[in-house]
């Protein structure tokens, strides 16, 4: 269960493919001009992401390691092809609007990332639940700053859900503010590159917050200095 | 005895940062002056707005990071952005404008970089380029000068349609563009450029009430206005003659072969030295002395290499005027400027000489 806990604790927040190892930054900036699309390509890495880290885990030990990384992306691409092919059927126009970003899932370091580093040398239940909570991670970056961007951008938020969701996702758009002009920037890429470097600096705000307090809690010693002059 | 070791300059006067910063906000207002006299007194509002924003974002940003606020304010530079920023936007833009680019220009160009010393990139510039790809509407819609206006416009109304998008007689902004005749009048470059886009030629185009003998009617006097208050400053030796005189110089040099070589379709060197912002940027915003080129010959790479930028962008780009883009391309150029034209140190062999 401990590891259970700890895979969760990394996935989520200590070690976020995001916003800590920066895996991914392609599609996380180019499609988090909405959360409709930040929660669709977020779907599809999570859904490779776990069938990929299933896949590896089961062929870890029938692999020579001279040939891993070439069977570790087949595995992947035939997964990212799966999901595109699903999306084209079901959620047409998402497909056609995240684009080149889904057959591009297969280059997110991220996905290789985890099949190497973890997948490769672990039994298939641990590196499932590191898949699911890596992907978590990704997902929730993709879906703040998606939000972030919207809602500065157009001002809405899950604009266009329908696409992903179907039609009664209609009734989720809710629109924050209403504006005559649209605050571009936020939409194009730059303004994905600010609100990603914010959220870095969100994180690291918060974790030195919470170290300091760690510190706090368990008290510092005191120790009077003896050698060398205290300047 | 301690020395106390010092990076450069070793060199002092008396100045500091506060009086040469509050010195080039002073210079500004000649310019300022004839702004609001052929233009509008939409300036003087923009100018109170984007102060107000610079103070109160500097203080906010200053206080999170744990500095010292009052200090750190008196140094003027917040006050000089703002300055630069109000008096580069169209005069009548509504004001979230202003407020948006002056709390970018602080927060995200200046402070987040480090505050005054450490940022990269020119942050009223920054923020410019910001309103015009953001609000590229409200960006362009310059009022033609006043002599030209068919509505008289008071300072109320200014205020007004600021804060309103109309006037207080109730006009909108783009009806106050139209002058008696009812045509939407811009700025001289804007309308010089669709002017050749729709295939007249530059004299046919020239024959336009918003132009006045070389340039255009009133930007002439608001660039002599700068090109006086700029001169100012080099009498003082607040700046170097070096980047004005570069970027003036490249300009001027370009335009004039490009003219000679298309007389139909390229405006000659005064009226490209005296439209826009051309005095305004080299003598106000190209000097910034952190984020342009701080050795000798640096700073005439660095002001030629913004001139070039403008001629190109003015002529062949996208955007009438390109003192915003051309500044900031060349704040990213200044540290390989910087590295390639290190002067010798006292002492120490050129590098040709050592092999």
């Amino acid at each position: 269960m401990s590891q259970f806990k700890e895979l969760t604790l990394q996935g989520l927040w200590k070690n976020n493919p995001g916003l800590v190892q920066l895996l991914g930054l392609c599609p996380l900036l180019a499609v988090t001009a909405t959360v409709t699309n930040a929660l669709g390509l977020g779907a599809a890495t999570l859904l490779v992401l776990l069938g990929s880290n299933i896949a590896v885990s089961l062929v870890r030990n029938h692999v020579a390691s001279e040939i891993r990384i070439p069977v570790f992306v087949l595995i992947i691409a035939s997964l990212v092809t799966v999901v595109q092919l699903l999306m084209n059927a079901y959620t047409y126009d998402l497909y056609l609007s995240l684009g080149i970003f889904i057959p591009l899932i297969v280059t997110n370091c991220a996905i290789i990332g985890r099949a190497e580093a973890f997948a490769s040398k672990n039994p298939v239940l641990p590196s499932a639940i590191d898949a699911i909570m890596m992907g978590l991670g990704f997902m929730l970056v993709l879906l703040v700053l998606g939000a972030m961007r919207e809602v500065l951008g157009q001002g809405t938020l899950f604009d266009g859900a329908d696409l992903l969701l179907g039609d009664w996702a209609k009734a989720l758009r809710v629109e924050v503010f209403h504006a005559d002009s649209h605050f571009l920037l936020a939409m194009l890429p730059p303004g994905a590159f600010l609100g990603m470097g914010l959220l870095i600096a969100l994180k690291n705000v918060i974790d030195n917050k919470l170290k300091q307090q760690k510190t706090v809690e368990k008290g510092s010693i005191a120790r009077a200095r003896i050698t060398g002059a205290a300047q | 005895m301690s020395f106390k070791i010092a990076s450069s300059p070793h060199q002092h006067n008396q100045r500091s940062t506060a009086h040469i910063m509050r010195l080039v906000a002073l210079a500004c207002l000649p310019g300022i002056a004839v702004q609001a006299v052929l233009f509008g007194y939409g300036v003087l509002i923009q100018l109170v707005l984007a102060i107000v924003t610079a103070w109160l974002s500097e203080a906010l940003i200053l206080k999170l990071r744990g500095k010292p606020v009052f200090a750190r304010l008196k140094d003027n530079s917040a006050l000089l952005t703002a300055v630069l920023l109000a008096i580069a936007i169209p005069p009548y833009a509504p004001w979230w404008i202003i407020v948006i680019g002056t709390a970018f220009a602080i927060i995200m160009v200046k402070q987040l970089y480090g505050g005054l010393g450490n940022n990269l990139f020119n942050p009223a510039m920054a923020a410019y380029v910001l309103l015009l790809v953001s609000f590229p509407l409200q960006m362009t819609q310059w009022l033609p000068p006043l002599s030209l206006q068919s509505v008289d416009l008071t300072p109320l109304d200014a205020v007004c349609s600021i804060f309103t998008h109309y006037s207080c007689s109730g006009f909108s902004l783009p009806q106050l563009q139209a002058n008696i005749d009812g045509i939407t009048m811009a700025t001289p470059l804007d309308t010089l450029r669709t002017d050749l886009a729709r295939g007249l030629t530059l004299d046919e185009s020239l024959n336009r009430p918003v132009f006045f003998a070389f340039a255009g009617t009133g930007w002439l006097w608001l660039n002599l206005a700068y090109l006086a208050g700029g001169l100012l400053l080099i009498q003082q030796k607040i700046i170097s003659w070096r980047i004005p005189l570069a970027v003036i110089a490249s300009l001027f040099v370009l335009s004039a072969i490009a003219t000679l070589a298309a007389p139909d379709t390229i405006a000659g060197p005064l009226f490209h030295l005296f439209s826009g912002g051309t005095m305004l940027a080299a003598f106000f915003i190209a000097t910034d002395p952190v984020s342009a080129s701080t050795t000798n010959k640096g700073r005439l790479v660095y002001g030629a290499l913004i001139g070039l930028l403008v001629f190109l962008i003015r002529n062949f780009g996208g955007y009438p005027d390109a003192y915003a883009f051309a500044v900031l391309l060349a704040n990213m150029a200044v540290p390989l400027i910087d590295y390639y034209t290190r002067p010798r140190t006292y002492g120490h062999r050129p590098r040709s000489e050592l092999k």
